[in-house]
């Protein structure tokens, strides 16, 4: 370059400068003249209501915002998008607006993580769970065990003791053998582990460039021996909420096993399985209404799951939220809310406030819970709602996400 | 009830380690006490305060940790334009659809253009039709994406503000000095100055002051902003991304309107130069130049808002390289961003906060990503603060 350096004056606030001459023809979106329509309609329906004379402005349109997200989910996309399967709110839609609606029965109707059931006097717990970690091995574990501490941990969720699995292989040609014997093996340990036999099974191989290596799929069966009823819609107000361990490792772990973040950290997947600490909990505290397992979509998305299905407010204290250092760090780079991040090996626990202390004894007598805390309580007002005190001292919303959290670039 | 008397501080010690530096100290509650007592004290009585926190940043995290809750309802916080990704009109999305859809390119960009909705959807959409969209977390990365790919053509989706605006031109030269021939950036890099002397000259605008912008104040220094306090008599104070930094750059602002005083100043000393940082400076001026206007979403034409690429780098010009339909895609007419960005409107005062208009779809550029002015209120504040208060009492 020869001359005069360029310069770029950031300071220029001169704005006669050329107006816009050929401004481009106008388009609309037609996605967003869509969802207006429908919100004229919402509109005029609205004008009926009577009763809401003696609310404040702004509480007339929260309430208006709380009538158009009970409105029942519509499935607007033409294309499945990632976030389809990303445990927020795109993956609820597609199961109430496709999946439900067309297999609807009192069964899968509560979507837990198990559908409870009797046979012949016996409580039976049945469930189904695909993996499709990438990278296939990360520290900590590998998509085997995570395979079978998933399926076992969703029957223990259920309240029940986990008995037989299946394991369904679908595998990409060129997989290498070497690999897959590793992957098997690390769920036989596991199956081993949970007291579990892997009692049938199915392989499929698919060609190169359809699938990512190895995908697995396990169902399992369990039986039911207490006789409890345990589901999101059970919470009341005044219930205490537990967390049996530090939160967000497995997440941050695959996240950075990916290497595409350059982010190097001492951390390791928590998968585990939980049937014994479950069982233990039961057996100590009998005023247990709720166990979820935090998987994707995190501590954060169970609780706006128990919030909206119990129509209760919870009310969580960020300050004794359990999330080590490292993963702290890590979000906090990412731009990520570890409340979000999931776990393989943490459960969230809804329990009669009288008996939070009880509970918390009970899930720190085993070593998979020795990092067991009370988080927060469940409130009556306002419904549907997670609040959470931050540490700051401040209150805010904890909504559930859309998609996959996403890194925020500045 | 026993259970919530007692916070066990030896198991949060154990699992949060000892404290993250240069984090924790910025977020102790006992300090914010102090601050929000200092600000409470130099209200004036019966005054009340409207003040713009520019950067979709602060808005963030004055969100996400709740710091609303530290201030005095006199003091309101008008959330400004300062979001990238919302900024970005609909046309320029599709524009960057229509060449990632080519089968010869591969995009990358950052994470949260992902969802950002253009005419006819979001990079989403257009990866679930077939596209090669990869997100990056530097536009670095692209590079090797390129050398990897030689027989596909790599375009880095540029967003940001004068804050990523020099790693995107150091990508250029680093692609030349490669002499790599299959790189190019789709630039649409945004500056700040102009779009607050936009906000600033509209007729309906009652502002006291600025919570002026940290990130882009590291490459621009805080010289740039001295007509707002010369021409507009309003004091701005940088600040950072802290919620201490956020409370203490509220109140050295409340001191100068105290005193009579209106100055910039710098809040953010630790990271943030007077006079910015001439090397990133010049490496945005040799590789990019400014515009002659360019399109904000909810603000409309702004002469000199924005970044091309030099013809010197015509090479690396995606505008240049590739055709593209450049139509412009109008913001629906019910939609009332230009309003909330200039403090006019809160975000629920909007007709379609809400219920037409929700994170999951965006009518306006305010609820485009988490930083946007509706879309945190959305996430983050969607009820008084009356009864969140009333729930969280212990």
């Amino acid at each position: 370059m020869t001359g005069k350096r360029p310069r770029v004056d950031f300071s220029l606030v001169e704005t006669k400068g050329e107006a816009p001459t050929n401004v481009p023809k106008e388009q609309s979106a037609s996605w967003a003249e869509e969802a207006l329509r429908e919100h004229y309609e919402d509109a005029e329906l609205a004008q009926y209501e009577i009763g809401a004379d003696h609310l404040t402005k702004e509480e007339q349109v929260l309430k208006r915002i709380d009538r158009a997200r009970a409105r029942k989910a519509r499935l607007k996309e033409e294309l499945i998008t990632l976030a389809h399967g990303a445990g927020g709110k795109s993956t609820h839609t597609l199961i109430e607006a496709l999946f439900l609606r067309e297999f609807r029965n009192p069964l899968l109707e509560p979507l837990g993580d198990g559908a409870v059931f009797s046979v012949n006097g016996s409580r039976l717990a049945f469930t189904t769970d695909s993996f499709v970690v990438s990278p296939l091995f990360f520290p900590g574990g590998d998509i085997g065990d995570l395979a079978v501490n998933g399926t076992v941990n969703d029957l223990a969720m259920s309240g029940a003791r986990p008995l037989y699995l299946s394991a369904g292989f679908i595998l990409e040609e060129g997989f290498p053998i070497v690999d897959l014997r590793r992957i098997v093996d690390s769920m036989q340990a596991a199956a081993q582990a949970a007291g579990v036999m892997i009692a049938t099974g199915d392989t499929k191989v698919v060609g190169r460039g359809k699938g990512d290596g190895c995908y697995i799929n396990t169902s399992g069966v369990g039986v039911i021996e207490r006789p409890i009823s345990l589901a999101a819609s059970l919470a009341q107000p005044g219930d205490a909420v537990i967390v049996s361990g530090p939160i967000g490792e497995h997440g941050v772990t695959v996240m950075l096993a990916r290497g595409e973040l350059d982010i190097e950290c001492d951390v390791s997947s928590d998968t585990a399985p939980l049937h014994e600490l479950a069982a233990g909990l039961l057996d100590a505290a009998p005023g247990v209404r709720c166990l979820r397992d935090a998987t994707r979509g995190g501590v954060a998305t169970i609780l706006n799951e128990v919030a909206v299905a119990s129509g209760v407010a919870v009310v969580v204290d960020e300050e004794r939220v359990p999330v080590r250092g490292d993963v702290n760090g890590a979000c906090e780079l990412l731009g990520i809310d570890p409340l979000y991040v999931a776990c393989e090996g943490r459960m969230v626990v809804i329990v009669d406030g009288a008996e939070a202390d009880t509970a918390v004894a009970a899930l720190r007598a085993h070593p998979l819970g020795a990092g067991s805390c009370v988080i927060g309580r469940v409130k009556d007002d306002p419904p549907g709602l997670v609040l959470l005190k931050t540490t700051f001292g401040g209150t805010r919303i904890v909504d559930m996400l859309v998609g996959d959290p996403l890194p925020r670039i500045c | 009830m026993t259970y919530a008397s007692k916070i066990d501080r030896e198991q949060i010690t154990h699992y949060k380690g000892s404290l993250m530096r240069f984090v924790d100290e910025f977020r102790d509650a006992e300090m914010a006490q102090v601050l929000s007592a200092q600000i409470m004290s130099l209200c004036e009585p019966g005054r009340q305060y409207k003040f713009m926190e520019v950067c979709g940043g602060h808005t963030h995290t004055i969100y996400k940790h709740g710091l609303e809750d530290y201030l005095p309802n006199t003091v309101t916080l008008v959330h400004g334009p300062g979001c990238p990704v919302c900024v970005i009109p609909m046309g320029r999305v599709d524009d960057a659809i229509f060449i990632a859809t080519r089968p010869d390119v591969i995009m990358t960009t950052f994470g949260d253009m992902m969802r950002v909705p253009g005419g006819r959807g979001s990079f989403f959409d257009a990866k679930a039709q077939g596209a090669d969209i990869r997100m990056v977390y530097s536009p670095l990365d692209s590079l090797r994406i390129a050398k990897d790919n030689p027989d596909k053509r790599v375009v880095f989706m540029a967003i940001g503000f004068e804050t990523t605006a020099p790693s995107s031109a150091m990508t250029v030269l680093r692609a030349k000095a490669l002499g790599l021939d299959n790189f190019s950036i789709f630039c649409n890099h945004v500056t700040i100055i102009p779009a607050i002397k936009a906000i600033l000259d509209s007729p309906d605008l009652r502002l006291d002051g600025f919570i002026g912008p940290g990130h882009v104040s590291t490459v621009i220094g805080c010289r740039p902003y001295e007509f707002i306090s010369r021409q507009y008599a309003k004091p701005l104070v940088t600040a950072g991304f802290e919620p201490l930094d956020i409370l203490q750059s509220i109140a050295m602002i409340l001191v100068q309107l105290d005193q009579g005083r209106c100055e910039v100043e710098n809040q953010y000393t630790r990271v943030v130069p007077w006079n910015g940082n001439p090397r990133a400076l010049e490496v945005i001026s040799e590789v990019m130049e400014l515009r002659p206007y360019f399109e904000w979403r909810g603000l409309g034409f702004i002469s000199h808002s924005a970044l091309r690429v030099r013809d010197a780098y015509a090479d690396f010009d995606a505008e240049q390289i590739f055709e593209m339909p450049g139509v412009r895609v109008a913001d629906p007419k019910a939609c009332q961003c230009g309003e909330v960005l200039k403090g006019v409107l809160k975000p629920w005062e909007c007709k379609v906060f809400g219920t037409a208009c929700t994170p999951e779809t965006p009518i306006g550029t305010c609820m485009v990503s988490s930083e946007g002015a509706c879309a945190a209120y959305y996430n983050f504040g969607r009820f008084t603060r009356e009864r969140v208060k009333e729930a969280t009492r212990t």
